[in-house]
């Protein structure tokens, strides 16, 4: 199977079996980096997708959560070449691994040399907050190449031709950004965030996953019904940096 | 993003860029520029671009701005000629006064016009970042003027080195919110000023101070200080009869810079020098020369020449001018460098401090750290160039420098109060 095919792969599985998809996020070696894939494995073992966090300096979409733990991570000595590394040499992971990254690290890594380096780490698909689909013509060239999937944001204040447009363009899944804002956000979902999901739903012929401020089960459980999967990142990140088992936390989540 | 251009993609992009036709639909100059944003401010920015070209060709728009610029901001800025500067220097120096202008620097230009700009589409607050907190303080000033709301973003380092102006944001009645993320200065103020505008794009408006930023910004930025450039060819040719062989301007996001520049790029006669922050010298970290030393890269929503590492993260730089602590420069610098119109050179801290206080004594004017550096790059070009007639941005005053002013001197002296020795003919 072509690695972006595997991500929906994976999250058609759990649709099947009836429960919601989990997508959790960790920035790579954080809080620690000795201990990535072990974390990494963990995390996995609950998830039906990871998505790993390559952090960066500058992460103007993140929340103080993510930020808090991509400067630790930068601090510890990570970079991309660094995580590439280490999953190419990490083996028995089978949960599908998406890279979340800043558009700068990648462009240092050189396109090309990345979607290679990637799909010869298991990687299966890339988001990239600040790449909008107008300007990311050469980059997912370069996936293409490697069959890497290019992972679409869509956000509740994308108009409806362009949520069409975005919905068609994306490969592995569609990111519902549920609240038009910053990652790890406290308050309560929007009110309207369903008929949202649904909207984006009717556009989607891959699954669709909501995420920004996940962070309870009942809130799993009420995304769940109008999406194929949730993203949990800041709340995993918090629960990871206070040294707490993250299969206990990501279990609650799915009501288990 | 190829950004090796060849030589008649050079000339054919500045003939571009001179006939106007530049950004294009696209929003890029040439390889750089582009919107490379959240998907969130997507739309926003599209909205905001419709509301530029509706607002710049729309009369009243422009009629009102003009008479705003007049009667509020005090323009025109004067055209001084610096008399024991020429002596010194060997030529003939004239100096383009942002510093006169209300709330003194160029920085007033663009806000006020990006604040009307801001009650035009409807905003019901304003966002604005700050540096040296000159772009700070003529956001609240603008703000209070057209009557919205400011929340002014500036790092905590930048809120100890330039004290004074945090007060006047202050007493012009913004919300200054202290960041203490990332490096702390300027660029960890764009970053924080971004994350308010995705939380709350429907009803903020952004109001960016510098040619940096997504498509519009870099445009409209020019736009608005093209008015320093426009000024000062019109003056200096009725004040001599010609015009200069040379104009100089710092550069840091290159507001100031794009401002003199951008209407003299088809007066081909005319040298265009811009002047970035050499901080402490060569290597990583220890400068803010961008174009000098950079590469390309995307940081804050354009793919323009940046100061980042092997693994693309972004540097820390250093400038004694927080107006200049920036480790980027506008798209639109990023091709003048390219196609070779411009040509960037730096000035270190040390340079530029000796420079605050020649142009002190010599003129009985205090230019801000970041315009002392234009004036370094200009001294030196005299050096090579006598007899010739040169225009230097003086992008602002330097009241808001005195904290470190004071510093400085009683660093490298054991006394505080120590005479200025320096003498002039």
């Amino acid at each position: 199977m072509l690695p972006h095919g595997k991500i929906a792969s994976a999250l058609n599985v759990a649709t099947a079996a009836g429960r919601v998809a989990m997508v959790p996020f960790m920035t790579a070696g954080y809080p620690e980096r000795d201990g990535f894939i072990d974390t990494l494995r963990e995390v996995a073992r609950y998830g039906d997708v990871v998505e790993i966090g390559v952090p960066f300096t500058d992460p103007m979409a993140d929340g103080v959560t993510i930020q808090r733990s991509s400067h630790a991570a930068l601090a510890n000595g990570v970079s991309l070449q660094w995580i590439l590394d280490e999953l190419a040499g990490a083996s028995g992971i089978n949960t599908p691994l998406v890279l979340m990254s800043y558009l700068n690290p990648l462009l240092a890594f050189g396109f090309d040399a990345l979607a290679k380096h990637a799909a010869q780490a298991g990687v299966c698909g890339f988001i990239v907050p600040d790449l909008p689909y107008e300007e990311s013509g050469e980059f997912r060239s370069a996936l293409a190449t490697e069959n890497l999937g290019m992972i679409q944001l869509v956000t509740p204040a994308t108009p409806e031709a362009r949520l069409e447009k975005l919905c068609a363009a994306s490969q592995g899944f569609i990111y519902a950004v549920t609240v038009a804002g910053i990652t790890g956000g406290s308050q309560d979902l929007p009110v309207d965030v369903t008929d949202y999901l649904d909207r984006v739903k009717s556009c989607a012929s891959i699954p669709v996953c909501a995420g920004f401020g996940v962070r309870s089960a009942e809130q799993v459980a009420e995304l769940g019904a109008h999406a194929d999967g949730v993203i949990v990142g800041s709340a995993l990140v918090e629960q990871l940096e206070a040294g707490k088992d993250p299969s206990i936390f990501l279990q609650q989540l799915v009501g288990k | 993003m190829r950004v090796d251009l060849t030589k008649a993609e050079r000339k054919k992009l500045l003939m571009q860029l001179i006939a106007g036709d530049l950004p294009d639909a696209r929003g890029r100059y040439g390889p750089f520029g582009g919107r490379y944003v959240p998907e969130t401010l997507v739309p926003t920015l599209e909205r905001m671009e419709r509301g530029v070209h509706e607002s710049l060709s729309d009369e009243t728009f422009l009629g009102e701005l003009d008479r705003e610029l007049k009667q509020w901001v005090g323009r025109p800025t004067p055209l001084t000629f610096a008399g024991r500067l020429s002596r010194r220097w060997g030529v003939e120096v004239y100096l383009k006064r942002e510093d006169l202008a209300h709330t003194g620097a160029h920085k007033i230009n663009n806000a006020l016009g990006q604040a009307l700009l801001a009650r035009r589409l409807g905003a019901q607050r304003v966002i604005a970042e700050t540096g040296a907190g000159q772009h700070g303080v003529a956001a609240a000033a603008a703000c209070a003027r057209v009557d919205i709301p400011c929340t002014v973003y500036m790092g905590a380092v930048d809120i100890e080195r330039q004290a004074p102006n945090v007060d006047r944001m202050y007493q012009l009645g913004a919300t200054l919110v202290p960041v203490q993320s990332g490096d702390r200065t300027l660029r960890a103020a764009i970053d924080e000023a971004f994350r308010d505008w995705v939380s709350n794009h429907d009803n903020s408006y952004y109001l960016l101070g510098s040619a940096v930023g997504p498509h519009p910004y870099p445009y409209l930025v020019q736009r608005l200080q093209s008015v320093i450039g426009t000024e000062a060819r019109a003056q200096i040719l009725a004040m001599t009869d010609a015009l200069p062989d040379a104009a100089f301007a710092c550069v840091g996001g290159g507001s100031n810079a794009i401002g003199l520049f951008h209407p003299l790029l088809a007066d081909e006669s005319i040298e265009l020098i811009g002047i970035e922050a050499g901080g402490r010298g060569t290597g990583l970290g220890h400068n803010a020369a961008t174009l000098a030393t950079g590469r390309p890269g995307v940081l804050h929503g354009s793919y323009s020449i940046l100061l980042y590492d092997d693994d693309g993260q972004i540097q820390e730089t250093h400038s004694v001018s927080a107006g200049l602590d920036y480790p980027g420069v506008g798209p639109e610098h990023a091709l003048l460098q390219a196609t070779g119109r411009v040509r960037y050179v730096s000035a270190t801290d040390t340079e530029a401090l000796e420079a605050v206080h020649e142009c002190c004594s010599a003129e009985g004017i205090l230019p801000a750290l970041e315009s002392a550096h234009a004036l370094v790059g200009a001294r030196n070009w005299a050096r090579e160039n006598p007899g010739k007639r040169i225009v230097i941005g003086l992008s602002g005053r330097g009241d808001k420098d005195q904290p470190t002013l004071s510093q400085q001197s009683s660093d490298t002296n054991d006394t505080v109060e120590q005479p200025r020795s320096l003498t002039v003919p």
